[in-house]
């Protein structure tokens, strides 16, 4: 959201004047009404920016230009707003903002809402409320520093007289947009800060919320698209006479390298994908396979990659060290498998699309639909629709390119649906990896000296090879480098290791498998100094004091050095991802099949100021399992170039009768919003892991756990 | 095609399908209830879960030829105005992170308090492990059937 902010005052009076006279035009559609309806209202509405709005009931409508996919940024970003606004929360609702360049980057990952938003949020608030205190000062006559706004009421301090926002609709849109508005002490919030319930629940419990695969459009059909299961496959030929027999098949097309089926219904649909036949030309990477992969990425772990940091003299810290550690780690493929697969609604006419997605990343469908139909960027407009979980998939435009290239080709609105097969085998996977990690101990058994090997697939490298120089991609190495530990002699190197599988964002990208393997090192590194885990971390993390409270906090309310039930253990890791500081203690036993059964985990969180702590606890607590997944269960395999796993019977995650208990600290802080959505994640695999090594003495050097 | 007689939450619709059609894409493609999601479409992740005759069945397997002359109820037909003890409850607790899963999970949560107002964990689990929920809503869902159970979800 850079400087998107405000309207500054010669285009505020542009719009006031273009409007007519006495009022101004909210400038955009709520996109949730723009599905089925005609929605022109024209009211007075107060609208001083493209944040919000205030209608002559006082009723505040704030713009939520963010994705909503159950993280609650539509509640938080109107809490902001609101905030700096003086509003009365009650008088408060919230509209999706559709695509539009005012609101600058709408993409939704790498939990930046909060943190790269506030500032902007704030001052959107804050702008509308001292505009309504100068309307209220001209109504009275009197000077505006007299007066204060207060939970939806312009108040004169000396007589008590009070005016409430949708009176004073009309005199403030005539009162110029002030450029720096003073913001708010944070010591006066009243709404940020307090665990308010979500906005958007209700919608969630009775069938009304609108989700991608919920859109209608008038007209429309329904398709489903074929892709080769082997990566970089090529349609060879498709016979559609059969399929075509169905009624209510409309067509059967190739576009690009996909089939398409197009049909009255999606089961139809369905249906005749079934009975169509298709030849592929499966391309070169039929002999790839999970071993090819690993051999590959162990040839490549034998020699030094791109350096990404070096501290000290790693190397004769190594040769005087009296003791030694080493130790190989590996993370597999893993797919998102959001509850709603991917699906998008496209309406192509007359050299312009009309896209309704569940995206994370509307900026990307728009430049790539522009691309492939042929047509100027602004020709694509693009609804954000809810999203049933996004995680990083839903950051990749395909499954709404699909539906933008069929409707063109057959002129009608189409809505794509992927099958849950389309979606596990056509994901964009967390990448594998491999890595190798070595300690040194001087004879005082301190910590002196780490090296990290990574051995991994690059985002960047696949989706952008030209920005990759000299072997190079700090973001593969996210949480490896930099570590909150003092360690003198550090070296941290990177060996890309690219293959023909997709891959992409997963909920806390690399972290996921980075924290992973730093967390369970720095434990096997504690046994081997003879030091308590907690102890070892606390020492390492002496200047690292937002770190070491949240160990400390976890610890104790976990009750780290307590008597626990038997055959039950703890295990502790920490992680700085995405600005926000999290400990977690994972308390674990084992069945009789010596399978992991997590009973508790504990989190400290220090996310800097916590917006909304309800939501915040609920994104925790969803990292957690989703954490617990990766640990547990998830694993995407390749055979002959194609993903083995098809549903939920072949690739599992965690379901009520494994969930367990989970308790969230919340550190108080008044430093700057950190991320939200991803870093409960990172500590979880380690933190459990850590516990199986304090339990049987066996160290999980391999995701998903499994005890031999 | 054969014509099929389908009373969705106590309305009566007469639909003309083929008759392997489940009953899933009936009730959204065909009728708009679109409040019942697809999920897997095999039955593995709870999604779909409608009730059939007061029973919660996965729509996504139950073809319109079975489904056919029966009392469905949806999402929708719950309650008139999110009125239902769970819907109560799951507001209450703020149950729902992004809601997709979340209609399956009501409708599972209130065929299992229809037959045991007042259900153990352990009853829980048999009734609601069928259904995924990647946001990891599970504790919150918990809290809001015993909640609800205790008939003091406001």
């Amino acid at each position: 959201m850079n400087n998107s902010l405000s309207l500054n005052r010669r285009d505020f009076i542009k719009t006031l004047s273009s409007a007519g006279a006495g009022f101004v035009l909210a400038f955009y559609l709520p996109s949730k009404e723009l599905l089925f309806a005609n929605s022109t209202h024209q009211a007075l509405e107060f609208a001083p920016n493209a944040w919000l709005k205030i209608d002559t009931s006082g009723l505040v409508t704030i713009i939520v230009a963010k994705s909503e996919m159950g993280q609650g940024v539509r509640t938080s970003i109107p809490m902001i707003v609101a905030e700096e606004l003086e509003a009365d929360w009650s008088r408060v609702r919230y509209e999706q903002a559709d695509l539009q360049p005012q609101y600058g980057d709408m993409s939704t990952s790498g939990s930046r809402s909060i943190r790269t938003g506030m500032e902007t949020l704030r001052k959107a608030g804050a702008t509308a409320r001292e505009m309504l205190i100068t309307a209220a000062a001209q109504t009275w006559n009197v000077h505006r520093n007299a007066c204060k706004a207060e939970r939806g009421f312009i108040i004169h301090n000396p007589t008590g007289r009070k005016l409430g926002y949708g009176e004073l609709v009309e005199a403030a849109v005539k009162v110029p947009v002030p450029e720096n508005p003073s913001l708010k002490d944070p010591k006066e919030f009243h709404i940020i800060g307090t665990a308010i319930k979500r906005i958007d629940t209700s919608d969630k419990t009775d069938g009304t919320a609108v989700f991608g695969i919920d859109v209608k459009v008038p007209g429309m059909l329904y398709a489903s698209v074929v892709r080769c299961p082997v990566f970089g496959g090529r349609v060879a030929s498709f016979d559609a006479t059969k399929a075509k027999a169905i009624k209510g098949v409309r067509d059967i097309i190739q576009i690009e390298q996909t089939v398409a089926i197009i049909a009255e219904n999606t089961w139809l649909a369905l249906k005749g994908r079934e009975k169509t036949e298709i030849v592929w030309n499966e391309g070169p990477n039929t002999n790839l396979s999970n071993s090819s992969i690993r051999e590959m990425f162990i040839e490549k772990s034998k020699a030094m990659g791109a350096v990404v940091e070096k501290l000290g003299n790693p190397s004769s810290a190594f040769s005087t060290a009296t003791k030694t550690t080493e130790a190989i780690y590996e993370a597999p493929f893993a797919a998102h498998a959001t509850m709603e697969p991917m699906n998008a609604t496209a309406s192509y006419k007359n050299g312009k699309c009309e896209i309704w997605a569940p995206t994370q990343n509307p900026e990307w469908i728009q430049r790539d639909a522009a691309q492939a139909l042929g047509i100027a960027q602004k020709d694509v407009i693009v609804h954000i629709t809810l999203l049933g979980g996004g995680f990083g998939r839903r950051s990749l435009p395909d499954y709404a390119l699909d539906a933008a290239k069929i409707s063109k080709a057959i002129s009608v609105p189409v809505k794509v649906t992927w099958t849950r097969e389309d979606d596990m085998q056509h994901d964009w996977y967390r990448p594998a990896s491999y890595h190798v990690l070595a300690g040194a101990f001087d004879a005082n058994r301190n910590l002196i000296g780490w090296t990290h090997r990574l051995v991994a697939p690059s985002i960047l490298g696949q989706r952008s090879p030209d920005q990759i120089k000299d072997g190079l991609d700090r973001r593969a190495c996210e949480c490896a480098v930099e570590m909150p530990y003092s360690i003198p002699h550090v070296l941290i190197d990177y060996q890309m290791a690219n293959t023909p599988v997709p891959i992409g964002a997963w909920r806390s990208v690399y972290a996921s498998q980075n924290v992973f393997v730093v967390e369970s090192f720095i434990d096997e590194l504690a046994f081997a100094a003879n030091t308590d885990p907690v102890q070892f971390r606390l020492e390492l993390l002496k200047r690292s004091p937002r770190m070491s409270q949240v160990v400390r906090l976890a610890a104790e309310k976990a009750g780290w050095g307590k008597p626990l039930p038997k055959g039950h253990a703890l295990g502790i890791a920490c992680a700085k991802s995405f600005e926000t500081y999290v400990a977690e203690v994972a308390e674990v036993s084992l069945d009789e099949e010596k399978r992991a059964r997590v009973h508790r985990v504990v989190a400290a969180v220090d996310c800097g100021i916590a917006v909304n702590p309800n939501t915040i606890e609920a994104q925790i607590e969803g990292s957690i399992v989703y954490g617990l997944s990766a640990t547990l269960k998830d694993e995407i395999t390749i055979e002959h170039g194609r993903v083995q796993q098809s549903n939920f019977n072949d690739y599992q995650m965690p379901r009520i009768d494994e969930m367990p208990k989970v308790e969230v600290h919340l550190v108080k802080s008044s430093e700057p919003p950190g991320g939200i959505g991803e870093p409960g994640l990172p500590p979880v695999a380690p933190a459990v892991c850590n516990a199986i090594f304090s339990l049987i003495n066996t160290r999980v050097r391999k995701l998903p756990l499994r005890i031999a | 095609m054969p014509s099929f007689t389908l009373t969705v939450n106590g309305r009566r619709h007469d639909v003309v399908v083929d008759p392997e059609m489940p009953l899933l894409w009936v009730l959204r493609d065909i009728l708009g209830y679109t409040g019942t999601k697809y999920g897997c479409g095999r039955g593995l992740c709870g999604a779909c879960t409608v009730h059939l005759d007061g029973e919660a069945i996965r729509s996504c397997v139950t073809s319109i030829e079975f489904a056919a002359d029966k009392k469905v109820a949806t999402i929708e037909g719950l309650s008139h105005n999110r009125s239902h003890p769970l819907q109560q409850a799951w507001i209450t607790e703020d149950v729902p992170q992004c809601g997709y899963c979340q209609s399956g999970q009501l409708m599972s949560a209130a065929a299992l308090l229809a037959q045991k107002p007042n259900p153990s964990d352990a009853d829980i689990d048999a009734a609601m492990a069928g259904h995924i929920c990647r946001c990891g809503t599970y504790n919150r869902i918990r809290r809001a059937i015993h909640l609800a159970a205790k008939g003091d979800g406001q």
